[in-house]
């Protein structure tokens, strides 16, 4: 039994074991397949999910908010919310 | 084309084999016998027309998904398809070689159940003796070989004191997630009901202990919950909506909205074996017959929530009221919600009767 994964700047994400991420061509959405459960990713969260190969939350933070040009206190908010919504449900280990 | 949307999901009936012999089986109760199975190269062309028809996932279930000999090579055709397998198992067949072979073959994911939290208890509700002790083992094993375990316990009035324990195996067993289901009372559980109802002051003293444990596990162990309907005050969303989401294939061949359907007279079913997949969701007249919310009478035609609960369990309203377009008898707007708890407060307060097991002796010859 592990502890519930915390989300912060420091933690470094990726999908759990069980968990596969891939291009659904019939929806021509990002879809994550779980047991059971089948999430169809909006483009922020494979904007955020995609950078999620190693690096901290810090960096994925700071490159989203380069790319997009957008205040970084705004798009922490939407990676923590995200991220931690994701560990909540097992989907992503850290 | 039809302007309904892909399912997400199959379940694949494999067989209605199973060594154990829960008097809650959702099977029908008509079970089909192993001659009439389909073959490896006939499920293989199904995954293959499901893919196309946009499914992301399966279920590899029966009765006993492991009896088929050719699992791993089902599995592995899912795996090269892009589909997500979730083995809904007794587990008492299984070994570690073949759980081995299973991750091999690109399975993450194994649901098993658990009859109760005591061994005696468990193999007399699954009518299997040293059931329990193997499906602890076989629990170890998953984890073991790092793939998602879920435990899959349907409580009922012989084991719903101890849900708090059954929770606490699955912490234990280092489960992912935990599926407390309310007994559904379709197929073998419908004529069992009586001998499985437990008392509403036990349901809420139940549900009450699953909330909080939800609350305090977040994180840690996903509980999904699936509510008592004779107790409830609105129905479940069932199946997500008939011919939403989701589609039921039996060991033959048949195409089913949900495992239940067949309990519905009237509605026609067809095979795989006679007709292309996409053409029996699109078109099919039992996954026509109750999509969406034309077919609805009051109450649910006039009802803020008939695109939330889409009317509740068909088969259940036909169980109960004898009319499958009925408002599911579990909403406490349908005119039958009072016959529905008085069923269920007599049945608990009765002593419980004797189990009808589910095996082929006990199952009715179907009239065709």
């Amino acid at each position: 039994m592990t502890d519930a994964v915390v989300i912060d700047e420091t933690s470094t994400p990726r999908l759990a074991d069980h968990v596969t991420m891939r291009f659904d061509e019939h929806r021509e959405r990002w879809v994550i397949l779980a047991p059971e459960r089948v999430l169809i990713l909006d483009e922020i969260s494979v904007e955020i999910l995609k950078r999620c190969d190693g690096k901290t939350v810090a960096q994925v933070i700071d490159d989203l908010a380069a790319a997009f040009e957008a205040p970084r206190a705004d798009i922490a908010r939407d990676v923590m919310a995200m991220l931690q919504g994701l560990a909540d449900k097992g989907t992503i280990a850290a | 084309m039809s302007d309904h949307e892909p399912p997400l999901a199959i379940l694949a009936e494999l067989s209605h084999r199973c060594p154990l012999r829960c008097p809650y089986c959702s099977n029908p109760v008509a079970l089909e016998r192993s001659d009439g199975e389909m073959d490896l190269d006939t499920w293989t062309g199904i995954l293959d027309q499901a893919a196309k028809l946009g499914v992301l996932q399966v279920h590899f279930s029966g009765g006993e998904p492991t009896v088929r000999r050719d699992l791993e090579a089902l599995v592995q055709h899912a795996t090269d398809l892009g589909l997500y397998s979730n083995l809904i198992t007794s587990a008492v067949l299984l070994d570690r070689a073949r759980l081995e072979r299973l991750k091999a073959a690109g399975l993450k994911h194994v649901q098993i159940s658990f009859q109760a939290v005591e061994s005696a208890l468990a193999d007399r509700i699954g009518g299997y003796p040293g059931g329990h002790e193997r499906k602890l083992a076989v629990a170890r094993y998953v984890r073991d070989l790092r793939m998602a375990l879920t435990v899959n316990a349907v409580i009922n009035r012989h084991n719903v004191a101890r849900v708090d324990a059954m929770i606490e195996l699955a912490v234990e067993l280092g489960a992912q997630r935990i599926e407390i289901a309310h007994v559904q009372y379709y197929g073998w559980a419908l004529k069992n009901r009586a001998a499985l109802m437990p008392t509403r002051a036990e349901t809420d003293i139940a549900i009450g202990k699953v909330e909080a444990a939800a609350a305090r596990l977040r994180g840690r162990l996903a509980i999904d919950h699936v509510v008592p309907d004779y107790y409830a005050l609105r129905p479940k969303a069932c199946m997500n909506g008939w011919g939403r989401r989701f589609l039921n294939i039996t060991p033959s061949g048949r195409v089913l909205p949900c495992h239940a359907a067949e309990t519905i007279p009237g509605l026609q079913f067809q095979s795989v074996k006679e007709l292309p997949l996409a053409e029996i969701w699109h078109q099919g007249p039992a996954f026509q017959q109750f999509r969406g919310t034309a077919w609805m009478k009051a109450p649910c035609r006039d009802c803020e929530r008939k695109e939330i609960d889409w009317g509740g369990c068909r088969c259940q309203a036909l169980a109960i009221t004898g009319d499958a377009a009925e408002a599911d008898p579990a909403c406490e707007l349908s005119p039958y919600h009072g016959r529905l708890v008085e069923m269920a407060t007599t049945e608990a307060a009765a002593k419980a009767p004797e189990f009808v097991y589910r095996q082929f002796a006990n199952a009715q010859v179907p009239a065709e």
